[in-house]
Formats: C-alpha cells, structure tokens, sequence
C-alpha cells in the first residue's frame, strides 16, 4: 500500500467533459481574470490533487492558520500559503458567490467559486513564510508585488496551462497506479530544479538502498536568468537513469510549480506534494528550498521535527563530496579527510564550466550527461 | 503576537495527576514548553499512524486499466 494521500482523501478537481463542455459554451458570460503562471500551476495541483486536501485558493481562516500555525484549521500539517490576489479594481467588480473564469495566456484554465475576499498583512505574510521582510528575497518580493486582496473558493479545472513536457507529465492518481503496478511498498521522492551532478546521484542511490522505488521529480516553473532551461534537466535526467540506474527502481516525472524559496517551510511543503503523488519517503538535502543565506544549511531538516503526523518520512542527508584520498564520493559522516582532499559539487561552478564550453570532470558530472547538455546550443535560461 | 496565536481554539482533556506529573518530569530539558505540548506532540503522531491504517486507493479498477495503458503507451511500465 503506498502511502496514504495528506488528508486521506486524494482531491479530483478536474471538469468532466459533460460540464465542462458546457461551461465552455457560457465562457464569454463569466467575469474574467487573468492569473501568472505560477497561479495556474496551483489551479492544476489542486485540480489533480498534488495539494490534496486543498479544493482550492484558501479562505481567510486557512491562510492565517497556516501562518501562525503552519497547519490548516483542521490540524493538518500545512507550511505554504496558496492563495490568489487581486488588486482593487479587480475587488470591487467581484462578488462572494460570484464564478469567475481564470484565465492564463488567454486560455481558461479554471472556474473559482468564490466565497471570500479579504485583505491581508503582506509584512505578517512574509515574516512566517520566509523569517525575513527582505525585498532582496524572491519570495518576499513576490508577496510585496502582490495585489491588495485575496479571493479564496473552491477551482474547477477547465484546461491544463499550456503543457510542453505532457509526456513527462504524471498526475497523483496515475503515478499511484505506476508504483502499485510495479510493486514498490516504499517509494522515495526527490526534488529537483538542476542538471544531476554525481551529489545528487549519490543522495538518490543512498536513498534507494533502503526503499523500493526512487520518484525523480524535477520542478518546472518559472527560472531565473542563468538556470538551466527545464528541457535540458529534463534530457539530462534521462540520459542519467538510462545509463546508470536499474530501469525497474527509478521513475522520472515533473511537477510545474512556482518555487517559492521559503527554505524549511517549503521543504515541508515538498514533501506534502510527493506523499500525494504516494511517496512514503522524502529526500531533504542541504539548504532545501533555500535562496541566499536567509535559512542555516539545515534548518530544512531540522522543521520536521515539529511534523510528527507529516505522513511522510523524510530522509536526511549531509553534503555529499568527491574526496580524493577515498577515491570515491563521500559525506563528513563517512570521511575523515581534511578539506584539502575534498571537491566540493557546486551548480554555480558546473554552470561556469559549460557556460565556457568546458566539460566536468568525470568526479563531477556523469560524461553521458555532459554531452546531453552541450547538445544544446544554449542550456540556459535567457 | 498573542493576539496572533490566541486564534487557535483549545479544549481541556483528562488525564491523570500522576501521568501528568511523569511527562512534566520526562520533558525537562527537551524541547518541550508543557505537558500540553508533549502531549499533543505524541497524539498527532499516533493519530496519523492510525489514520494510515484506514487508507483506500483513491481509483476504480477501470481507472487502473486506463492509466495502465496510457503508463504503458509512455513507457512507463
Ligand atoms: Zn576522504
């Protein structure tokens, strides 16, 4: 049996074609308003229960609870705000009770029901969230740039957001049915926004010592100038388990999602999404979530400890580093050698290299994965 | 702050002088601030354990089918 969805029940939000036919017919008869991506990202995790029990944009009461408490009002477990904001025009054209298309790149994605319009604190917002007011945090500067009100109430999904990996898209339900159908009792889950250097291989292969099945799961969303582009993750992932994982014990599927950096709160909420998606275990690395030195190197690891009901079993791990007196790729608790010995993996310092046309070494990064990423003329995000 | 926290809604259990008298002595030194806390620390844990055991599968067998054939078609089984 995997792992139980959070809340117990897996939420299916997904029009049926009976009415969303019709609703489509009416679509010119809803009050329109349009959402980033980011916000269409959460209308299809809710939609397809990636944040089950959440049916939708959260009312005022699970907002603040979820700030103060970092649980829903019925004491679930539940660390990140999803909410949908609205500036004042918008506000006064809308209505509890009114059904509202939401609209992304001019494609309906979903009907809100609305049952509440409230104002928040964005200062209180940002202090729970991300433990700073810093406009220098992507995370508080998004909440900051944040229309006045929020709308909560229940979505219906219409259309997905438009979709460019489909083929690497699996939704809750259906990698349900993959792990039980290939058997795996205890599935682990790993984030992932980053081509796979030999760190990341060594964390899931420790990791899959002890479990069944290993659940890679890069998010792909919004990036920042100079990331990787998400196809090339995705080409390098694939080049990486066909040529050094059993094809039986791994399973390569993407999540969209808006990363919000919030560091410990976000690992917890990482970790809520991969239960959902039947994880029963949950890799937290070092500086999980995290962005610039706003959270200790494992603060991530530490929050869980307040979660003795998460559902899910996180799995903690040091930094892994290639240490060239073992010869081989370590972390402090298995290596005694001094700093001198040991390669740090660093993104930045691997981005540069092939930013310069240089291939990692071999200690770094897998060949077959370096030739996969330099088959792009540019890899990285513009 | 206070006002903050005060709008989460308590409720009084029972339980014994002596067992409350244990924990107040087992939490000196941990992280725990109060019975309470340790309390509901070990209720939430054990509720989620029980919870787990009463889990069904969120599908039908005819939705298993067609997921297993579109797992299929992308090569995922
Ligand atoms: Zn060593």
């Amino acid at each position: 049996m995997i792992s139980r969805p959070h809340g117990g029940r897996l939420v299916n939000r997904v029009l049926a074609s009976k009415r969303r036919e019709r609703i489509l017919e009416e679509v010119d008869e809803f009050e329109r308003l349009n959402i980033d991506q980011g916000r269409a990202f959460d209308a299809e995790n809710i939609a397809y229960g990636v944040y089950s029990p959440l049916e939708g944009f959260m009312l005022e009461e699970e907002f603040l609870s979820v700030l103060d408490d970092m649980r829903l009002p019925n004491d679930l477990p539940w660390t990140i705000p999803i909410v949908l904001d609205i500036d004042e025009k918008t506000a006064a054209r809308i209505e509890p009770g009114d059904d509202v298309m939401l609209y992304y790149e001019d494609i309906p994605v979903a009907v809100l029901h609305v049952e509440e319009i409230y104002v928040y604190d964005k200062e209180r917002f940002a202090r729970c969230v991300f433990k700073t007011t810093d406009l220098a945090h992507p995370g508080v500067a998004k909440v900051f740039s944040m229309g006045k009100y929020l709308i909560g109430g229940r979505v219906d999904l219409i259309n997905d957001p438009p979709n460019p990996f489909e083929r690497y898209t699996l939704r809750p339900v259906e990698t349900r049915v993959l792990f039980r159908e290939r058997g795996w009792k205890t599935v682990v889950g790993f984030q992932t926004r980053n081509v796979p250097h030999l760190g990341h291989e060594y964390l899931q292969k420790s990791a899959l010592v002890f479990v069944d099945g290993l659940f890679i799961n890069p998010v792909i969303g919004r990036k920042k100038r100079g990331d990787f582009r998400d196809d090339v993750i995705l080409s390098a992932y694939e080049v990486l388990l066909r040529n050094y994982y059993p094809r039986e014990s791994a399973v390569l599927s993407i999540v969209r999602y808006e990363m919000r950096y919030a560091g410990p709160r976000e690992a917890i909420h990482h970790a809520i999404m991969r239960k959902n998606f039947g994880c029963t275990h949950f890799i937290v690395g070092r500086d999980h979530a995290g962005v610039g030195n706003y959270y200790g190197p494992y603060e991530a690891q530490e929050i869980f400890k307040e979660f003795p009901d998460l559902g899910i079993t996180p799995l903690f791990f040091r930094e892994f580093f290639y240490c060239r007196k073992c010869g081989a790729i370590v972390n402090e608790r298995v290596c005694p050698h001094d700093e001198s010995f040991r390669l740090r993996f660093s993104g930045t310092k691997i981005r540069e290299m092939i930013r310069s046309g240089k291939t990692p070494p071999p200690e770094f990064m897998r060949p077959e994965v370096a030739e996969a990423i330099f088959q792009f003329e540019n890899p990285f995000v513009e | 702050m206070n006002e903050e926290k005060q709008r989460r809604k308590y409720t009084t259990v029972s339980i014994p002088v002596s067992l409350y008298e244990r924990i107040k002595d087992l939490i000196k030194d941990t992280g725990f601030k109060s019975v309470s806390d340790y309390v509901t620390y070990v209720l939430r844990e054990i509720v989620a354990m029980h919870e787990a055991e009463r889990s069904s599968e969120p599908f039908t067998e005819e939705d298993v089918e067609r997921i297993k054939q579109k797992l299929k078609a992308l090569g995922y089984l």
